[in-house]
C-alpha cells in the first residue's frame, strides 16, 4: 500500500486518497482536501506545460515533517500529502493534501497550514514553459 | 577532504550541472564554504548573497555557522515553488 506522504510522477486519484485518510478512524467527522492543479496562465503568459523538480530524500523528509507537525499542532486524526514531479500538462493534478478531524474547523485549519508550509519549506521547484521559453518560478503566492 | 555539491532548478541551469565535487582545506564553516563557492562559481555569487538561496547539509537546512565535514552533501536551494 502506498504511503500517506509521497512524491511521485504518476497521477493520483483524489477519491482514493480521501478514502484512505477518511477510513483511518471511525472518529473522523470531517475531511478537508486541497487539490492544486496546473493552470494555463502565469503573469499574463499562456503556459504550455509545467515541470516539477525535487530534491529526493530531503523533499520527502520535509513533507513527512509537515504531516507530523500537523498531527502535533492541530486537533486532527490523520493527514495525507501527495505531490507530483516531472512534466505536467495544463489541468493535471499537482498536489493533494487531505486532513481528517473530528470537527471540520480543525481539518480546514490544518489543511491550509500544510499547503502554506509546503510552499515554504519543501525543496520542489516549478518550471513553466510559455511561448517565450522556459522559466523557473520563484515566488509562491 | 571533499564535499559533494548539488544545484537545483535555476542554479543547475546557470552552472550547467547538477552535481560537483569540491575539495575543502579541512573542516570549515558554511560561511567559508560559501566564499569558496562564490570564487569557483562566480555566476552564483549574487544569488547566494542576495536572493534568498537556502543551503542544506545532508538534506537538512543549514546556517552559516554550520561546520562542513568530509563527505557532506551540500545543496544550494533556490526559492521553492512547489504546490
Amino acid at each position: 500500500m502506498a504511503g500517506l506522504v509521497r512524491i511521485q510522477s504518476e497521477d493520483f486519484s483524489v477519491e482514493e486518497e480521501v478514502k484512505r485518510i477518511k477510513t483511518v478512524s471511525k472518529e473522523v467527522g470531517g475531511v478537508v482536501s486541497f487539490l492544486g492543479t496546473a493552470r494555463n496562465i502565469s503573469k499574463g503568459e499562456k503556459i504550455v506545460s509545467l515541470e516539477f523538480e525535487h530534491y529526493p530524500v530531503m523533499a520527502e523528509k520535509k513533507l513527512d515533517e509537515i504531516r507530523k507537525r500537523a498531527l502535533d499542532n492541530f486537533n486532527i486524526i490523520e493527514m495525507g500529502i501527495v505531490h507530483r514531479v516531472g512534466r505536467l500538462d495544463i489541468g493535471e493534478n499537482i498536489v493533494l493534501i487531505v486532513a481528517a478531524a473530528r470537527h471540520r474547523n480543525d481539518a480546514f485549519m490544518a489543511c491550509e497550514w500544510a499547503i502554506a508550509e509546503l510552499k515554504r519549506v519543501v525543496p520542489i521547484w516549478k518550471k513553466e514553459t510559455t511561448g517565450k521559453g522556459e522559466v523557473w518560478v520563484e515566488e509562491h503566492p | 577532504m571533499a564535499v559533494k555539491l548539488k544545484f537545483f532548478a535555476m542554479l543547475k541551469g546557470l552552472i550547467g550541472r547538477e552535481e560537483a565535487e569540491l575539495e575543502i582545506p579541512g573542516e570549515i564553516s558554511m560561511a567559508e564554504l560559501k566564499t569558496i563557492i562564490k570564487r569557483e562559481y562566480p555566476v552564483l555569487a549574487d544569488l547566494i548573497d542576495k536572493r534568498g538561496v537556502l543551503v542544506s547539509v545532508n538534506q537538512e537546512f543549514a546556517g552559516n555557522e554550520m561546520t562542513i565535514k568530509d563527505g557532506d552533501e551540500v545543496a544550494f536551494l533556490p526559492p521553492f515553488s512547489g504546490g
